[in-house]
């Protein structure tokens, strides 16, 4: 790192603090969580802010807040305890199979549901999820707080919609129908720590009589941004999930696909797979739906 | 430029320690504190050759700053010997050979320990997955992977 020197670190308290710090400092000040995307920017000396501010003694950022309602995670929880909470797991597992897919062990420990939206990632795992659950994105700022649907968060690879000053606090899950279920799939080429080729988030509600009554597909890893499928959503309202739906779901995944070619996958491939993907996913938020 | 002045438990003992803002756990270990058991393989949390144990979780060293750990409680390869006893996973990893240049063994033993901690009775797969943080280019994977397998159930039946 090489202005180490340079560099200040500050732990504020409060939301107010940071965003006073934020607003100070400018574009040098960093937002210190987890590290682990920060961290490896700076030891690459890709960035080379002039302060850090840790978030991780405000509690409000630490905090997993269930109610009847919604439940509010903290922008600072780690990867490891979104997997140890029992009650997030069994009511958002999509999500949470999202975040956990993220790195190692020791990288899950430390890495958290905030870092992965703001490092704003074309690829990152939880932000299909999210979108998925039509979760909203709490932030802080200098004119007070506001909230952004997750899908409106990143506007562009590594860039979001946070102004100067702004920052994230907690991200908030709605409420959910009685019979919903929510599922993340991803493509990679091996089995483990990797990054997504093709990502998928599906989240779906059933009728009483087994029909879906609301469902919502978003794709990572195919387009500069994680990107919500609306065509699905009327593809699958009112409708079962037969061969004639899946097909016509796979098409709208096809035809949402903005992808780049690189080594990880070929333009034509991961279009492909997204399609595929997409159907799986939907499957699987179908079935939890019915077991619910 | 000030030092922050942090005080920790290292290995069950008081350990006050200086440091920079941007200085990492394993720097603050290795440079500030001489305890070079834990090492540096990639500096970007790829290789879990820093893997610590800190408030219970295995973690990078490389991926941590010194300054975020007021209080905290933090576990390196230097305290999992007890005296001249070494740790069930210490004395399988020599019985099985598994380790060869030995720069993946300090990070892997502490890895293995978290893992066996919070799961005695792993499958080779859920071994494997748990270790997946874990690069040893010397690629004794297999040997590595029957010493952990070793050591819990020799901790297993030991209590």
């Amino acid at each position: 790192m090489g202005t180490v020197t340079e560099l200040k670190y500050e732990s504020p308290e409060t939301a107010q603090a940071v965003v006073a710090l934020l607003s100070g400092v400018g574009p040098m000040a960093r937002i210190f969580a987890g590290g682990t995307d920060l961290l490896v920017q700076m030891h690459e000396e890709l960035i080379e802010p002039t302060l850090l501010i840790d978030i991780k003694g405000i509690p409000e950022t630490r905090e997993i807040d269930v109610t009847a309602d919604e439940i509010r995670i903290g922008a600072a929880v780690t990867g490891a305890e979104l997997g140890e909470h029992q009650e997030l797991k069994s009511r958002w597992p999509g999500i949470v199979e999202a975040v956990e897919l993220i790195g190692s062990y020791q990288v899950q420990g430390r890495a958290t549901i905030g870092g992965n939206l703001c490092n704003a990632s074309p690829a990152a795992d939880s932000v299909p999820a999210l979108i998925a659950a039509a979760a909203k994105v709490i932030i802080a700022g200098p004119n007070g707080t506001r909230e952004v649907p997750a899908e409106e968060f990143s506007v562009g690879p590594g860039r979001t919609c946070l102004a100067a000053g702004e920052f994230v606090t907690s991200i908030v899950l709605p409420k959910q129908n009685q019979r919903s279920g929510d599922a993340y799939l991803r493509f990679i080429p091996r089995t483990e720590m990797d990054i997504a080729v093709v990502g998928a988030g599906a989240c779906v509600s059933l009728n009483d009589d087994g029909t879906c009554a609301s469902a919502r597909l978003a794709l990572g890893a195919v387009a500069p941004t994680a990107k919500r499928v609306a065509a699905a959503t009327d593809i699958l309202q009112g409708n079962r999930l037969d061969d004639g739906v899946l097909a016509a779901l796979a098409k709208a995944a096809n035809d949402a696909c903005a992808p780049i070619d690189d080594k990880r996958g070929t333009i034509e491939f991961r279009t492909k797979v997204a399609g595929v993907l997409a159907c799986r996913a939907v499957k699987i938020a179908w079935q939890r739906a019915e077991n619910r | 430029m000030p030092k922050h002045q942090i005080t920790t438990t290292i290995n069950g003992d008081e350990v006050d320690f200086g440091c920079h803002a941007g200085q990492t756990l394993l720097d603050v270990l290795r440079t500030e504190l001489g305890m070079t058991g834990t090492k540096n393989g990639c500096g970007s949390g790829d290789c879990g050759a820093c893997t610590v144990i800190v408030d219970g979780r295995p973690v990078n060293a490389c991926l941590v700053l010194g300054v975020e750990l007021q209080g905290a409680e933090i576990e390196t390869i230097e305290g999992m010997a007890k005296g001249r006893t070494l740790h069930p996973l210490q004395q399988k990893f020599l019985d099985h050979a598994a380790l060869q240049c030995g720069i993946c063994t300090p990070g892997i033993l502490n890895m293995a320990k978290a893992l066996l901690e919070k799961n005695p009775d792993p499958t080779e797969t859920e071994v494997r997955y748990g270790l997946a943080g874990n690069l040893c280019r010397c690629t004794g994977y297999d040997k590595i992977v029957r010493a952990v397998l070793d050591a819990a159930a020799d901790m297993r039946a030991n209590g």
